[in-house]
């Protein structure tokens, strides 16, 4: 009976009870979503151009976050730094594509997963025998104020990632959509022979996902990087983006956003109203238990593609 | 040919002979200290400054004075990475270095620590874990090898409750207040729990405990129930990314930063720095002074950088846990001293070491000598009490710097004590040890 209190009676008087925290709850959980799609969207990238889960977007993010504030250190401007990075992050995907890929293109997509573990050590330790091991705190100048609404806490920061991540949403929509280098992008994702015969130049499309999918990392970066300093745990936000992609799919950006969302929020619901029973700290592996359960229903996630293969 | 392999043969013999002569005599008068360390890593930036003051201390010891009466100090590091499978390794395979082995072993790493105590006995290499491990391990009755004075998280959690006694003006005033604890999911982040429990009892505060899983780099929901408590005070057990990112919420939810107390993990530079002028006020326990104004730190600029003073600031000096590992350094070198004076100036062994530690009496005349008066507090250990029952210091950071506030406050021994040597007791059966008489 006091079991059943706790798991199905008190959770919801509590949030009845006080609708304005649950909606603060929401909110929170939304704008932490938000975050964990920033992440989530590079892994999509790559998949969904080339098939490849890239074990190494953590580390990718850690790298582009750690080269900015290492310039930023040495007294470089703040836009230059940007443009910077960003040059850095297309090298280090031209380099990605020749030394790693190129020489695997037809192997089986584990092999590819394989050299991307590989590629996620590599990364990890160049960037901090490059850069150091210590907390470096990163200020781009994001405004980062807490301000109330109608009593509801929020913060200028928050909101700021969330318009960052629409603009950045609607870019790879259009991107991939409507662009003929998208198309491409998509080709090859279905088939690198096929795409190969139709003329597609694979190592050019795959150096450009790549290249974007650093971009989309350094923006991670300084988000995550903002608000914890950059150090090497950014690299493991990469497992918070893991239970996003079950559930949004690894083909689609879309879901990305929507799984992202739906995650923080079911998170940081789960871990108030009911971590106390469980002994708190729930939210990790409620996000995995979230996903798995979408997955009973959507093997291929939220707005993933159905693959049928006919024998 | 003959000629030839017998060249060979005299060579190769007089290079073998002449090499592990030369081996010993590398490791003649020589104490070896094994270090385990982790400078890379998520808890790198913890790790680094702890390693880089331990190097430092043993380098000036070897430098300043000629080793340990005379005997140099060998050290080797192994990477850890703050992880208990490869802290176990580092240990096995520098346990057995140096002339008598490991003189003592230093996890810095709860988990290592819980790990290495069913070994320490066996292996005859004493654990010297200062103010982490396992907090029941402060009875030397039961826990012969290990020692971890100068306080325990027992200890520090009372004394948190006293400060804010202190700081509400009598113990009266804290029933009804509400306190949280916000602690690292993990054996470490739990350990403050069991007194914070007690003291609750015991004066009527409304105790709620809010755990972060591993690493804590998202932290939202906690903080959200913290608005919603909205907290007297707020204590917190955290560790690496878990700090930083707790000092950047509090801030964003408008919590006053004087009322939010880490633990003495939870307040060192690189927890506050990535929160900026945010991180104004909080406040955090320690067990030494902060800063590098002290005779020892001069003593490491001239003698470890040869005055370089940028150099010394890039390896850390007078960061929080930096002078963490110059003082723990140092309860080594005057362990191992202490047990010089009963066994003569030569190597000594784990087992002669252990014996150093139990009867190390550092008065404030000898902390004086080795340029470390007001640094930290005295200590003397003895059979029984492996904890010394040190005095908890509070710090503050200032938006710059940090520092020492108020009077070193001394736990409440009567409430912790009888909890250890429960623990203990509960320890020894579990275990089939039978505690000694001291």
């Amino acid at each position: 009976m006091d079991l059943w209190n706790v798991l199905f009676v008190a959770p919801f008087a509590d949030m009845i009870g006080s609708p304005r925290f649950l909606l603060e709850v929401i909110i929170g959980g939304l704008l932490t979503g938000v975050m964990y799609s920033l992440v989530a969207l590079g892994f999509v990238l790559i998949f969904k151009a080339s098939g490849v889960f890239n074990f190494a977007q953590g580390a990718m993010v850690l790298f582009a976050a750690l080269t900015l504030v290492g310039l930023l250190e040495h007294g470089v401007q703040v836009l230059f730094a940007l443009a910077a990075t960003g040059i850095i992050m297309v090298l280090l995907a031209i380099a990605i594509e020749r030394l790693i890929l190129s020489p695997l293109v037809n192997q089986e997509g584990i092999i590819l997963f394989m050299a991307t573990i590989g590629l996620d050590f590599v990364l990890r330790g160049a960037g901090q025998i490059a850069w150091g091991s210590n907390v470096k705190p990163l200020d781009v100048g994001i405004p980062d104020k807490p301000f109330e609404v109608a009593g509801i806490l929020l913060n200028s920061f928050d909101l700021f990632a969330a318009a960052i991540a629409a603009v950045l949403v609607t870019v790879l929509a259009v991107f991939f959509q409507k662009t003929g280098v998208g198309r491409a992008l998509r080709a090859v994702a279905d088939d690198h022979q096929a795409a190969l015969s139709v003329g597609i130049p694979l190592r050019t499309i795959w150096a450009i996902v790549w290249s974007v999918a650093g971009i989309v990392g350094l923006v991670a970066g300084i988000m995550w990087g903002a608000k914890s300093g950059v150090q090497f745990s950014l690299s493991l936000i990469a497992l918070k983006a893991l239970p996003v992609l079950i559930l949004g799919g690894f083909t689609s950006v879309p879901g990305a956003i929507i799984g992202g969302l739906i995650i923080g929020v079911g998170e940081k619901i789960a871990e108030i109203y009911w971590a106390p029973p469980f002994g708190g700290a729930i939210e990790n592996w409620f996000a995995y238990m979230l996903a798995l359960v979408f997955l009973l229903f959507r093997p291929q996630g939220l707005f993933g593609e159905r693959i049928i293969e006919r024998v | 040919m003959k000629f030839r392999t017998l060249f060979l043969g005299v060579v190769g013999a007089a290079v073998g002979v002449t090499g592990i002569a030369g081996v010993k005599a590398a490791f003649a008068d020589e104490q070896f200290i094994p270090m385990l360390v982790y400078r890379t890593g998520p808890y790198a930036p913890s790790g680094i400054p702890v390693a880089n003051g331990f190097r430092d201390y043993y380098t000036l010891v070897n430098k300043r004075d000629g080793g340990i009466n005379g005997v140099k100090i060998a050290f080797e590091e192994c990477e850890t990475q703050y992880n208990t499978k490869l802290g176990v390794e580092c240990y096995e395979k520098l346990k057995g270095k140096g002339q008598t082995g490991a003189s003592l072993i230093n996890p810095y790493s709860t988990g290592i620590t819980y790990q290495l105590i069913p070994k320490a006995p066996v292996d005859k290499v004493p654990i010297l874990s200062m103010g982490y491990g396992q907090t029941a391990s402060a009875d030397g009755r039961v826990f012969e090898w290990v020692f971890n004075f100068p306080t325990t998280y027992w200890s520090q959690a009372s004394a948190f409750i006293k400060y804010v006694a202190h700081e509400e003006k009598g113990y009266d005033k804290l029933k009804g207040k509400k306190i949280v604890h916000i602690y690292h999911n993990s054996a470490y982040g739990k350990e403050a729990n069991p007194t914070l429990e007690a003291l609750a009892k015991r004066y009527g505060y409304k105790l709620t405990l809010l755990a972060v899983d591993h690493p804590g780099q998202e932290q939202k929901a906690t903080w959200l129930q913290v608005r919603r408590l909205n907290p007297d005070w707020i204590f917190m057990s955290g560790w690496g990314v878990m700090n930083q990112v707790a000092v950047k919420e509090a801030g964003g939810i408008n919590y006053p930063m004087e009322k939010f107390v880490g633990n003495w993990w939870s307040g060192t530079d690189a927890d506050v720095k990535p929160a900026g002028t945010g991180a104004k006020g909080y406040k955090s326990a320690t067990f030494h002074g902060a800063g590098s104004g002290f005779k020892v730190h001069a003593d490491i600029l001239k003698h470890v950088y040869g005055g370089d003073a940028a150099k010394a600031k890039e390896n850390n000096i007078g960061e929080v846990l930096y002078n963490r590992g110059v003082v723990n350094a140092m309860f080594g070198v005057e362990a191992i001293r202490t047990a010089m004076g009963k066994f003569g100036n030569k190597a000594m062994t784990g087992e002669q070491v252990r014996w150093g530690l139990e009867n190390l009496n550092l008065t404030k005349a000898r902390l004086k000598e080795l340029g470390m008066d007001g640094f930290t507090a005295p200590v003397k250990v003895s059979c029984a009490d492996h904890e010394t029952g040190g005095p908890v210091l509070f710090q503050q950071w200032d938006g710059n710097a940090w520092k020492v506030i108020g009077k070193p406050l001394s736990p409440m021994v009567d409430v912790v004590r009888p909890m250890i040597e429960k623990a203990a007791a509960d320890y020894a059966k579990e275990n089939k040890i039978t505690p000694r008489s001291c």
